[in-house]
């Protein structure tokens, strides 16, 4: 789990999804709220720890620094539900599919004949310069032209109404276990909860990774496919995701090292002999897929693989080279990307973003920078990120001169008051900062759970909801009418 | 079934026998160093060697065997490859890669010992304490054994597990035997003395099974009875015989699961059949020690075989 939001909320006024801007509680919640109401005293301190305990049981932990000996931590999971209305949903997947659909034209179009670039909306520089660019797949037809299979769209809400699209995650998003496993962990917690609700499930999400997998077989698979989940190993951070996904697909983990290439065809090494792989749900970067065309020193990924794919003997999801249409400056361009491959208006907003590399926009972020959160282009995690309003006056001269000596390595967005959440804190129920992460699948047609990862920020006030940074998680509801 | 997978299996299963043993072997150390009172040394040293981490323990603590230092040399330090820590840890790790192979009773008797096991502070297990712990160890291994087979499919997860686990114990019996036979006994010390008996003793603590052999001999301890009794007896369960007979079913087992056998099944029937066939005598008369060192090579090519035959890569 990367990325992040931040800001300082002090002066902005935030919306709260419970019980609005006028503390009247919102209709989706009044079911909640009451219950919340009728409970004895001590009993959410009481189911606090019985969650606790199941995910840590479970072995549902992520490690910090994905090395050997690192500590093993639990994200926190929040007991009080976040809920999304049924009307509010379709907003949002009406809003999420022009967006995933426009990101695979994008990706289709920048690795052959850039109408984008000759149309002159998106700069040229933006793409060659970009490390994310794969040249490996100029030209390169995959399986029903689809590039990014499996996206998560992080989402943040404003207002009753104003939803905006924060960052879109196209190379190998994570969260979804926890969505899956949240929901399990609030069934077993609070079966009554969901008498009272009618709350569209999740669970199918595996069956519809499997099956948007399996749609895109190569060209040489003939009968069914053999589908692998492929992780780095047991200290990547999401090692559990990994396992779980494959596990509940019926599919096998492999790593690198099970894997090898023999006439023109890909083999895991199984006790009886070999068995031919056709896709590959990689859960590795890009640089570490191949080291006979990316890096050349990595040992997790298989020599002759991205050969392979390109002969169509093999299919990677996501292909490698998506990381170019997910790149903070690309970001920039969306709802241009959108109107130009759609040729309708964007139904999700972007946030406002002023690229520091265009001399107007960079002289109003300079100017502007205590109200402001900065990012680096490429960074991620919340690393090389400054936060206005909550700045010193140093750091923002810092990154003043960081901007000066490197203005297209920037870009700023204005300091947004995320909508807040009930969570259950040391003090009781208390508003907390959230976003969603909606997980998407896109092969023969798009596929969307109704629901995603809702990510908090479990300290009082703030805007950080990353797990390295004291984030947790909450199960999200999406209601059915 | 992956290969690796296969292999995970089975030195899951290897490293928590392992860990057991590592538990036994320091409870009849710690006794040995009770009943004797003065020169803690030689009982430590002996310890270290049927465990195998001499050279290891050496090299970071010298030629000194306090009893601090040995104990936690064997059940915390995470530099002894070998310790009840290190085993655990590459237990669990092993299982963590098979996490959804492996059922979730196992998995949780597994990372509960793991997780519980972190939060020990070894300054607490001091004397006093040791005992207690070394027994929480054991039920904690026993509790893991008993998930397992409570709950596994009999299928190739089940028959790899179990290859590991008896292939480590008969592993573990023949090196507590060989190192108290040959090192301790000829020296100095009258066959039948005090010591002597007090030596026996621990080698059948060390595989909790001084009290069976009492039911079984019905006799004080003798070299000859004890031997037999941890190489020859089938109803012996950690004697050399008893885990050839397992690994033997389950290689079976796994040959009849597959539909094919492997030259590994081969490799197994041949040890199994040397074990029925010899008796005290004959394994005297080569010399117990040869025996010892010969059962050890053929069980490390047992691993070798099996990692062939079935790809753990």
């Amino acid at each position: 789990m990367h990325q992040s939001q931040a800001s300082s909320g002090s002066a902005v006024r935030s919306f709260d999804e419970m019980s609005g801007l006028d503390g009247n509680v919102r209709r989706p919640y009044a079911e909640l709220a009451a219950w919340l109401d009728r409970q004895p005293k001590g009993l959410l301190k009481r189911k606090q720890q019985e969650a606790d305990t199941i995910f840590r049981r479970l072995g549902i932990t992520f490690s910090v620094y994905g090395e050997a000996n690192a500590l093993e931590r639990l994200i926190p999971f929040d007991l009080v539900p976040r809920i999304i209305s049924a009307a509010e949903w379709r907003h949002l997947e009406r809003g999420i599919e022009q967006r995933v659909r426009a990101l695979n034209a994008f990706l289709y179009d920048i690795y052959h004949r850039q109408e984008i670039i000759r149309a002159g909306r998106i700069p040229a520089e933006l793409i060659y310069r970009n490390a994310a660019y794969q040249p490996a797949m100029i030209g390169f037809e995959p399986p029903l032209s689809i590039y990014s299979h499996i996206i998560g769209i992080d989402i943040v809400r404003i207002g009753e109404n104003q939803f905006y699209v924060l960052e879109d995650n196209l190379r190998t998003p994570s969260g979804v276990s926890y969505m899956l496993e949240n929901r399990e962990a609030m069934m077993h917690l609070f079966p009554e909860l969901f008498a009272h609700h009618r709350i569209a499930p999740v669970s199918d999400y595996p069956s519809l990774l499997r099956r948007t997998l399996a749609a895109v077989a190569p060209a040489a698979c003939t009968g069914d496919p053999t589908i692998v989940v492929m992780t780095p190993g047991i200290y990547n951070s999401a090692f559990f995701e990994h396992s779980f996904l494959a596990d509940q697909m019926g599919v096998e983990l492999v790593e690198g090292q099970d894997l090898y290439i023999d006439g023109g065809y890909l083999y895991m090494r199984t006790t009886r002999g070999r068995q031919r792989v056709d896709i590959i749900y990689r859960r590795i970067d890009d640089d570490f897929l191949d080291p006979l065309t990316f890096r050349p020193d990595s040992t997790l990924g298989v020599p002759g693989l991205v050969d392979l794919y390109r002969a169509g003997r093999v299919t990677i999801v996501n292909a490698p080279g998506t990381g170019i249409a997910d790149d903070k400056a690309i970001y920039a361009y969306m709802p241009e990307i959108i109107r130009f491959y759609t040729g309708q208006r964007p139904i999700l907003e972007n946030v406002p973003t002023y690229r520091c590399g265009i001399a107007e926009e960079r002289e109003h972020v300079l100017a502007h920078l205590c109200d402001l959160v900065v990012k680096e282009v490429h960074g991620s995690g919340g690393y090389g990120m400054l936060i206005g309003p909550a700045a010193t006056r140093r750091e923002i001269e810092t990154f003043r001169r960081k901007i000066e000596e490197r203005p297209d390595n920037y870009i700023a967005q204005p300091t947004l008051a995320l909508s807040t959440c009930p969570a259950f804190t040391s003090a009781g129920l208390a508003p907390r900062h959230v976003d969603l992460r909606p997980f998407v699948l896109v092969s023969d047609r798009v596929r969307l759970v109704p629901g995603g990862l809702t990510r908090v920020a479990l300290k009082k006030g703030s805007l950080v909801v990353n797990s390295s940074q004291g984030g947790g998680t909450k199960d999200t509801w999406v209601l059915r009418d | 079934m992956l290969g690796r997978t296969a292999s995970s299996l089975f030195w899951m299963s290897r490293y928590m026998e392992r860990a057991e043993n590592m538990a036994r072997l320091t409870e009849a150390g710690f006794r040995m160093t009770l009943t004797n009172g003065e020169g803690h040394g030689e009982e430590w040293r002996s310890t270290l060697q049927s465990a195998g981490v001499m050279d290891g323990y050496v090299k970071k603590h010298g030629d000194r065997f306090a009893t601090a230092t040995v104990v936690d040399f064997l059940l915390f330090d995470a530099d002894n490859p070998s310790s009840v820590r290190s085993c655990l840890s590459t237990a669990r790790n092993n299982a963590r890669f098979v996490r959804t192979k492996i059922t979730r009773d196992m998995w949780e008797a597994m990372n509960s010992t793991w997780l519980s096991f972190e939060e020990v502070k070894p300054t607490e297990v001091s004397h006093p304490r040791l005992p207690e712990f070394l027994d929480w160890v054991r039920e904690r291994t026993a509790l893991f054994r008993g998930a397992l087979l409570g709950t596994i499919l009999r299928d190739d997860t089940y028959y790899f597990s179990q290859l590991g686990a008896f292939i480590e114990r008969a592993d573990n019996t023949a090196r507590i035997m060989d190192v108290k036979y040959f090192i301790l006994l000829p020296i100095n010390q009258p066959v039948g003395g005090d010591i002597d008996t007090l030596q026996w003793e621990m080698i059948l603590r060390a595989v909790s099974a001084h009290r069976a052999y009492r039911h079984v001999f019905d006799e004080q301890y003798r070299a000859a009875s004890v031997a037999e009794f941890l190489i020859l007896r089938p109803e012996m369960p950690r004697s050399l015989r008893f885990c050839y007979d397992w690994l033997s079913t389950s290689v079976e087992g796994l040959a009849t699961h597959y539909g094919e056998r492997s030259p590994s099944a081969d490799v197994i029937a041949e040890t199994r059949a040397m074990l029925r066939d010899s008796d005290m005598q004959a394994i005297f008369r080569q010399g117990l020690h040869e025996f010892l060192c010969e059962f050890v090579a053929r069980n490390n090519q047992v691993t070798a075989a099996l990692s062939r035959d079935y790809h753990f890569g």
